[in-house]
């Protein structure tokens, strides 16, 4: 696989807030490979952290190994979405059999957001309410759909968004990591141009800072990315932050085609 | 405790204390709340009470349950709220004032939790704090107390000497994008200023910015791609 580290600018953050003692949102992202992966673990006690760090830990490391080792025809977008359904199962499995055998990791799950950037394209998989969000220009999206009741409630058109903001079932998802034997994983494929800027967040984010502020945050301060994740971070905080919040953002710096023009191919060979 | 009220053609049938997590509600005698009419399914629906939440899930039902008129498969349950099951209706009545009690529950609602059709509601195992949850009060009152004041930047060298600019959003950029960039953060406790892009540094009272954010002061000078300016707070 190409080496997309000169390509995909990434940062990070991850912060308890300021009301819950601990943080059970774990994150991994690797700008060489193009993965980044989030996870916003529940459950009680330490459960939360345990099932987002099983997601994220062995999403991350076993997608890592596939993608670094890969040296035969590129993936296409199939197999990569493939890919990533398989492992979210793997990672369910995992977390479902933990609860099982360890009392005290009852009823453990976690929502999880993901995305791999390969060919052009981003393939992103989703479970419940932890999202990605994509600047491109002045347009700011939400890529993911939540899998809440929230969201259900918008679609039916029993609530408007801006009900939506304001109610109180935000954090009630009907689809997690970990709660069943099975799980099912949306997952999707977008082309990528080079400016786009990717925000892959847990719920503490878009709850606490509006979609706006977000948008003017990630505008102002593209060009210094670290600062950028840490402000959307304070941010969420300032506004109370009332959960665990976290954030990993993708700046692409160009095109990357996961073949080499023949031009490409002779330049790196004569190197 | 919250209860639903059955009625049938306007008049009241039976009152359902809402006393267990799940009430179910079919025609199979099976349910908690049985319903003989052929309209209703054998397992047509069934409330999940946690806390003082209670909230509806249609069970795949042959002809659907209806919240106020609009077909619903999930639906969080709220006072008055009116249940429509075949010709069957059920008022739902939240549990009585008990403002002390929300509190704990609005908070227990910021974890994040699973609803799923087939199984019951996973929940933290923690109980939520008794002791009111702190607010987003604290925060919220510097924030009141920033806003009376208003900080801007006035320019004291260079060909744009004399300008002014008041700081409103939350985010001001000052500089030459492509060579030096500084941001002002206004915050609940004041205004920040940090460095965003270019080899060089933001220079505040002659001493260059580190790499974490600096709290501004009234008057305090900066100097940023060798432009000098005053940051200041407006009194009204």
């Amino acid at each position: 696989m190409p080496d997309l580290s000169s390509i995909l600018e990434i940062a990070s953050a991850t912060h308890p807030g300021m009301v819950r003692g601990h943080n059970e949102d774990s994150i991994a992202a690797d700008a060489e490979v193009g993965l980044a992966v989030l996870a916003d673990g529940m459950g009680g006690y330490n459960a939360g952290e345990v099932a987002s760090g099983i997601a994220v830990a062995l999403i991350s490391s076993e997608i890592r190994k596939i993608l670094a080792n890969h040296d035969a025809a590129p993936f296409t977008a199939r197999e990569i979405e493939r890919i990533i359904a398989e492992h979210a199962g793997k990672a369910n499995a995992a977390i479902y059999h933990a609860a099982q055998g360890n009392p005290q990791y009852s009823g453990m799950g976690t929502t999880l957001v993901m995305a791999c950037w390969h060919d052009n394209q981003v393939a992103v998989g989703h479970i419940g309410d932890s999202r990605l969000y994509r600047l491109r220009g002045g347009t700011f999206e939400q890529v993911t759909r939540d899998h809440s009741v929230l969201q259900e409630q918008i679609d039916s058109g029993m609530i408007t968004r801006e009900q939506a903001r304001h109610a109180q079932h935000k954090n009630l998802v009907t689809r997690a990591v970990g709660i069943d034997p099975q799980v099912e994983t949306e997952v999707r494929t977008y082309p990528v141009q080079a400016d786009d800027i990717y925000l892959l967040c847990s719920d503490g984010l878009p709850d606490m800072v509006a979609d706006e502020d977000i948008q003017l945050t990630l505008a102002t301060l593209k060009a210094n990315l670290p600062l950028a994740a840490e402000q959307l971070v304070q941010q969420a905080n300032d506004n109370g932050g009332r959960d665990n919040v976290s954030v990993i953002l993708v700046r692409v710096l160009g095109a990357f085609p996961a073949r080499a023009g023949v031009l490409q191919k002779l330049k790196s060979w004569l190197k | 405790m919250a209860k639903l009220i059955m009625s049938l053609d306007g008049s009241i049938i039976r009152e359902i204390p809402l006393d267990k997590e799940r009430v179910t509600i079919g025609r199979k005698p099976t349910n908690d709340v049985q319903i003989e009419n052929l309209a209703v399914s054998g397992e047509h629906a069934r409330v999940v009470t946690i806390l003082n939440d209670s909230f509806l899930e249609d069970l795949g039902s042959t002809n659907g349950t209806l919240v106020n008129g609009a077909p619903v498969k999930k639906h969080i349950l709220q006072s008055n709220d009116l249940i429509e099951i075949g010709k069957y209706k059920l008022k739902f009545i939240a549990e009585g004032p008990a403002p002390q009690a929300a509190a704990p529950a609005a908070e227990d609602m910021e974890k994040t939790m699973v609803l799923r059709p087939g199984a019951s509601v996973a929940r933290p195992a923690t109980p939520p704090p008794v002791a009111a949850p702190p607010p987003a009060a604290p925060a919220a009152q510097p924030a009141a107390a920033a806003a009376q004041t208003v900080a801007a930047i006035q320019v004291i060298s260079g060909p744009g000497a004399g300008k002014e600019l008041e700081i409103t959003k939350n985010l001001t950029t000052l500089g030459k994008p492509g060579v030096q960039v500084a941001v002002i953060t206004k915050r609940p406790q004041g205004y920040f200023i940090a460095h965003v892009e270019g080899a060089k540094f933001p220079i505040v009272n002659g001493a260059t910015l580190e790499a974490q954010a600096r709290q501004l002061n009234d008057h305090d000078v900066i100097e940023i791609a060798g432009v000098k300016m005053e940051f200041f707070y407006k009194t009204r």
